[in-house]
């Protein structure tokens, strides 16, 4: 398990957002989290990562803390449990796990290249900021057309580019993604997705907010149904695309 | 034309002073969206301190070109402490709260600050005068066409815009070129995305209020040693900084020295042609300037209205 999230309670004041939440995530997976608007998903994301600070409940992040080959079997070592919640976002950043926010809100007075370098703060070396670029730039080659560009002038669907390829500048072990399809053309969508599935491949563990649930269900592993702050279903993805209540609410019948 | 060059030499040196305090409004606001009142205070305190070293200094009968130093560090060293001592204990625990709440522990800052210096034991209600470190006198003489009477420039003049054009370098050097600069600008555009990034917000916030108190401190030095040290001497310069900030457009660094030379120009060139009459309104008169220039540019001369794309 490399995050378990336990009973998790969040408050806005009054308002309750989320009741009672348990996730699960393992390490290499992709988990699709989908629901209505509203519904708490991106408060669950905001939780996880440290903006927010929950009224109850625990989150355990648990990263394999050492890998050794032998026998052509790979063993890994587990560190030490955490406890995320009342860390700041900055300190859970450092452990590896990075949040790409709703709307992307990338940068917009700054460079393309200085996004970047600001997905780069946790880093020292110098080699390791130049090899972060180089990644990105082959993943998101239009980013390295733009690299001195502000990033407000950049369209939807490079924004989208340029925020995933900012989280991934630190290497993060878990990659939380908001709404990654928001608001972008259907070409841009699918070409979104992809790259999502080649993030996952080369070993960043997912777990991914979407509205457009088809799209989520369709690359993840597995999947949680979330409504009013509860989450009501979990099941393989496969088996979430054909169930028939998820299918009418989410998959337009 | 040789008074208007004198009173555009006049106006540069006491413009100098509120674009340091400006960039202090400017910085403090481009990360907090907060108008830090007590800003003006700490400029008071700036010259507060300049005062107490200048007399020991004095005391000791040590030269000008080891007493300035040690004023203007010391007084930037105070001032850094006290901003960051502001921010920790009572911005801080208000940042969650709704923005009217801040503004108004703001003032009370500022009120605590100006009747804490009051106080016998402190500083007390008199105004004083520094001790003659530094005999202000002319260093600059420029003879201007036929007119007798040539352009005067004095060492306090160019202290003054000489500190100021330093501080504004090593300001941009810092927000452009170094990590923490970067920062700086994250945090400014948006903490939450900023804190995403792996950035201690709280450590930049702070970093922010002690270089924003400290160039405020220079400024304090230069006016402790052109007029006199009084607690109550913020009010007018923290206003008419904070008008220079908005001039400017809040928030930009240009932005800050542009509204702090052309607020000194205004008043000063104002000052100087009004008929003899109408000269206390001098300073009524810079601020029609800047309402002016508001209904024009309501962002201010160099202000963004950021456009974001969703």
């Amino acid at each position: 398990m490399l995050l378990s999230v336990n009973g998790l309670t969040v408050c806005y004041g009054v308002i309750t957002a989320l009741r009672e939440v348990s996730i699960e995530i393992d390490r290499g997976e992709i988990v699709a989290l989908i629901g209505a608007n509203g519904a708490g998903k991106t408060t669950l994301l905001r939780t996880i990562s440290g903006l927010l600070k929950p009224t109850g409940g625990e989150i355990s992040w648990c990263p394999p803390a050492a890998q050794v080959k032998s026998d052509a079997k790979t063993l890994e070592y587990f560190g030490a449990t955490k406890d995320l919640v009342g860390m700041r976002a900055d300190q859970i950043v450092r452990l590896g796990i990075s949040h790409v926010p709703e709307g992307r809100q990338v940068f917009a007075n700054l460079t393309v290249r200085d996004n970047l370098l600001l997905g780069a703060f946790t880093l020292r070396k110098r080699s390791d900021i130049e090899e972060g670029l180089e990644r990105c730039f082959g993943l998101f080659p239009v980013l390295a057309e733009r690299k001195n560009q502000r990033a407000g002038t950049l369209s939807g669907g490079e924004q989208q580019m340029l925020a995933i390829g900012r989280s991934l500048m630190g290497r993060p072990k878990l990659l939380l993604l908001d709404e990654p399809s928001l608001g972008l053309a259907p070409l841009i969508v699918r070409q979104i997705f992809q790259i999502i599935r080649e993030i996952n491949l080369h070993g960043t563990t997912i777990l991914l907010v979407e509205q457009n649930a088809h799209m989520a269900l369709t690359v993840a592993n597995r999947g949680y149904v979330m409504q009013t702050g509860r989450i009501i279903l979990s099941d393989k993805a496969a088996n979430l695309l054909e169930n028939a209540e998820v299918k009418k609410a989410y998959l337009g019948g | 034309m040789h008074d208007f060059l004198q009173q555009l030499v006049n106006g540069l040196s006491v413009g100098a002073v509120y674009a340091l305090i400006a960039l202090g409004y400017t910085m403090v606001y481009g990360v907090l969206r907060l108008i830090n009142f007590a800003h003006g205070d700490v400029y008071m305190v700036g010259a507060v301190i300049a005062y107490e070293l200048a007399v020991k200094l004095a005391g000791l009968n040590s030269p000008v070109w080891v007493a300035l130093p040690i004023i203007f560090l010391g007084a930037m060293v105070g001032c850094g402490a006290l901003g960051f001592t502001i921010e920790y204990l009572c911005y801080r625990p208000l940042r969650h709260r709704p923005r009217l709440v801040s503004l108004i522990t703001a003032i009370g800052v500022s009120l605590l600050l100006e009747n804490l210096f009051q106080n016998r034991r402190i500083f007390g209600a008199t105004p004083r005068n520094l001790p003659e470190l530094l005999v202000i006198r002319p260093v600059l003489s420029i003879a201007v066409g036929a007119s007798h009477s040539p352009v005067i420039v004095t060492n306090l003049d160019l202290i003054s815009m000489g500190l100021c054009i330093a501080m504004m370098l090593g300001l941009s050097w810092f927000v452009l070129k170094t990590k923490m600069g970067l920062a700086l600008r994250a945090v400014s555009f948006r903490v939450d995305t900023a804190s995403l990034m792996g950035i201690n917000t709280n450590r930049v916030i702070s970093m922010t209020f002690v270089l924003g108190s400290a160039l405020a401190a220079v400024a304090g030095v230069v006016d402790a040693m052109r007029y006199q040290v009084d607690p109550l001497m913020g009010l007018i310069p923290g206003i008419k900084a904070f008008v220079a900030a908005v001039l400017g457009g809040i928030g930009s660094i240009p932005g800050a020295l542009l509204g702090g030379f052309l607020m000194g120009l205004v008043e000063t060139l104002l000052k100087g042609y009004l008929p003899a009459q109408y000269n206390n309104y001098s300073n009524a008169a810079a601020f029609v300037v800047l309402i002016l220039i508001l209904l024009v540019r309501p962002s201010g001369l160099l202000g963004k209205t950021t456009v974001e794309k969703v």
